[in-house]
This record gives structure tokens, sequence and C-alpha cells, in this order.
């Protein structure tokens, strides 16, 4: 079996190691495809669906995905980019996104995918749903209003810390992130240290007395596009 | 040729927004070459006296008159444009959006800790323009043609959108300017 696969990406021909997803091989070329739930440390859950491309003609996650010898991908399409763009738009009505006070702002990689887009305003009507948070966890809360489902926590706690202390539960539009405890946050064996308080892209789980150290204008993406540092690779 | 007129108005708003327009500092004077204000708190005319092309929108609607000027200023307009993040998403007036409003009343004006009201009166002369249940963004009342983002949006986005819309040129926004917060 040979070393190296070869396929293209809109026409440009990416060379891939055996084994690699679509989004890795994407990644290491220096060619960036837009993702929410993918994070590089974790197994992919391929459940956001915003790195759908077109792999010789059908949808497909680049997350999951792996790559074949003369596959063709489609990933820079006006389709698929209204594709995403309605992705998240939906992630942003079915919760309740308030940027303006969210200590993730400038960091959140839902807020900078939707920069990247271009997104100015979601399409649908907002759903202000009710949800919860958790503060009884003395160093960690948890405020659902902004959770996107992506399941990294989830991944993380269980097969990264070996514990467990976030499921989800329900289904639907009712499905949310729930703690494997008889009650709160607090009685879980979360720890601050854990990865999973690490991996959360929104403001869902966060580090209490760590909030807006940052200024506006310093943040992660308040200038450059998420996914920049991803297209510096390319030679 | 007459200028063209734009209005603006703040609902369920702060005025950050407004106070972000007078933010543009010195092309503010550019902005009075370019246009003539009709109804707007900047020049306190109350009601519209004719067309205009461009209606900025701060604030969602929180009330039955936030919904009515809405709509007026959807007729008089040729272009709206709906002013931060209230206008585009309710914000933190919607914050009430899943509390019943009863229930928000009776915080504001029965059970809260700082609260005085020794008769349990809850406003309800009929001067004052009834709640609505909720919040209701601008682009669920009217059709909006714009949205600039931002918790303000900040004085460059304001003025470049201003001035792509009022030559007629397309609105194209650099990066750095499209911001929810």
């Amino acid at each position: 079996m040979s070393d190296q696969i070869t396929f293209t990406i809109d026409g440009v021909s990416i060379k891939g190691k055996p084994g690699q997803t679509i989004l890795q091989a994407a990644d290491e070329a220096g060619i960036y495809i837009p993702r929410l739930c993918y994070h590089p440390e974790l197994a992919p859950h391929g459940s956001c669906r915003v790195c759908t491309v077109l792999v010789n003609g059908k949808p497909q996650a680049a997350c999951t995905q792996p790559i074949s010898e003369g596959m063709t991908v489609e990933n820079d399409t006006p389709e698929l980019k209204e594709h995403r763009c309605n992705i998240i738009d939906m992630l942003f009505i079915e919760g309740n996104h308030f940027c303006m006070f969210c200590e993730k702002s400038g960091n959140c990689e839902l807020q900078a995918v939707a920069y990247r887009l271009g997104i100015l305003a979601p399409k649908f009507s907002y759903l202000f749903p009710k949800k919860d948070v958790d503060a009884t966890h003395p160093d960690i809360f948890l405020d659902l209003n902004r959770c996107i489902l992506c399941g990294r926590c989830v991944e993380a706690s269980k097969n990264v810390d070996g514990k467990g202390a976030f499921e989800f539960v329900g289904r639907s539009i009712e499905k949310k992130i729930a703690v494997n405890a008889e009650a709160n946050l607090k009685d879980t064996n979360l720890a601050v240290t854990d990865k999973a308080a690490d991996v959360c892209p929104v403001g869902t789980i966060n580090k209490k007395r760590t909030a807006f150290a940052v200024p506006i204008g310093k943040r992660l993406y308040d200038k450059k596009p998420i996914g920049s540092e991803i297209e510096e690779r390319k030679k | 040729m007459a200028k063209p007129k734009i209005a603006t108005t703040s609902l369920a708003g702060c005025f950050g927004c407004h106070m972000s327009l007078l933010d543009i500092d010195e092309r503010i004077l550019k902005l009075i070459e370019l246009v003539d204000f009709d109804k707007s708190p900047v020049d306190d005319i109350k009601e519209f006296t004719g067309r205009c092309a461009v209606g900025l929108i701060e604030g969602g609607c929180a009330n039955e008159d936030n919904v009515h000027v809405l709509q007026e200023f959807r007729k008089h307009c040729d272009i709206l444009v709906a002013v931060g993040d209230c206008a585009i998403m309710g914000d933190i007036p919607a914050m009430r959006n899943n509390i019943p409003l009863k229930e928000c009343l009776d915080e504001a004006y029965l059970n809260g800790p700082s609260t005085y009201n020794p008769e349990k009166i809850i406003p309800n002369d009929k001067e004052l323009p009834l709640c609505l249940n909720r919040v209701y963004p601008c682009h669920e009342v009217v059709k909006i043609d714009y949205s600039l983002p931002g918790c303000p949006p900040n004085a460059d986005i304001l003025w470049q959108a201003l001035v792509a819309l009022l030559t007629n040129k397309p609105l194209e926004l650099p990066y750095e300017l499209i911001k929810y917060d």
C-alpha cells in the first residue's frame, strides 16, 4: 500500500497519508474547511455538519470521511457556503447567544465562523428557549444558553479525562448536555484542569475568575479570521 | 437636487448605537453634506415630513409604541437598516423572553429587593404603551433590508454602510468591522 494518497480539493492536488480524514489532510495542506464540533485532539463527532464537503459529488463530513486515491472534494463553493451559513444561523437562533456580555466573545468559535462567513444577522426567527445555568462548581460554571451540542466536553471527559462528567440527554430540539451526577456540576468529579473544561468552542463551559482577561482588539479572532492559522501553512 | 433624507430611532435600545453614530467624529460634517435628517432624536423631529432614503433602527420591539414607530419607518423609508444587536435579536431587553411578562412586572414593581410600593401598583395608565409578551427583533415585525451587528456597531461600520447605501455602492464590509459585541 502506498504511503501517500493524492486527491483534489477545489481542483487543487493534495497529498495525504493513509488513514487521514479529509479535514486532517486539508489542514496539513493549508486549506481551511470551516468546522465547529471538530477538535484536533479529540475523536471526530461529525455532528455539526459545518465541515460538509462534496466528495465525488456527494455530501460528506470532512472530519469523519477518510481520504482515498483520486477523490474529488469540493469545499469553497457558493452552495456549501450557503449550507454552512444556514447551520450557523440555526445554532444562533436555537440558543440564547448574547455575545455582548459573553466572556467567550472574541474567542468563540461559533462567533468566529459566523464572522468568517460574513453573517450579519441570522435569517431565521429566534426561539428564545429557556435554558439552565449551573454555577455550583467552585471553579467552573455551565451556561447551557450558549451550548451548540458539539459533544467535545462529552468526548473529552469520557475518553481523555476518563470521568464521563458530561452526557447528552433528550432528543431533537430537547437534546442537551447533562452532568453525570444526582444534582449539579459540583456533584461530579470534574476538575478545572480536565481536558473537558478546556475544549468548549463557545461560552458554555467557563472557568471562573478568568473572564475578560484579554482586552477587545487582542482576542483570538478580533483581527484575523478563524482558519487563517491553517491557511498560513500553505506554501 | 435635494439631498436624500435619513431617519433614525431608538426603540427598545439604550441609545448606544446613536452614540456610536456620533462617534464618526469629523466625518459627521461629510454626513451632513450627504444627507438631511428627517424624523430622528438627532434633530428632535417627531413626525416624518416626507419620504426617506434610509431608516436606521436601533432597538427591538418591547412595547406597542415600538411596533407602531417601526411600522411608520417601514412606510416612509426606502431602505430599513437594523442597527445593533437589539434591533437584530432583541438583546439585553430580550433576556426577559423566556420569563412570563407577569413575573417580570411583579419582580420590577412588587418583589424587587429595593422596591417601595405599599399600594402594590403595577403601572397601567392608558398613556403608557403596553408591554408586549416578549421582545421582538425588528425583522419579525417588518421587512428589514440590512443588518449591522454590534453592541454597539462601531462608528466605521455605520459610516461605511451609510455611505455605500447613499451612493448606491455595494455594501462590502471588511472582516474587522463585523462584530457581535
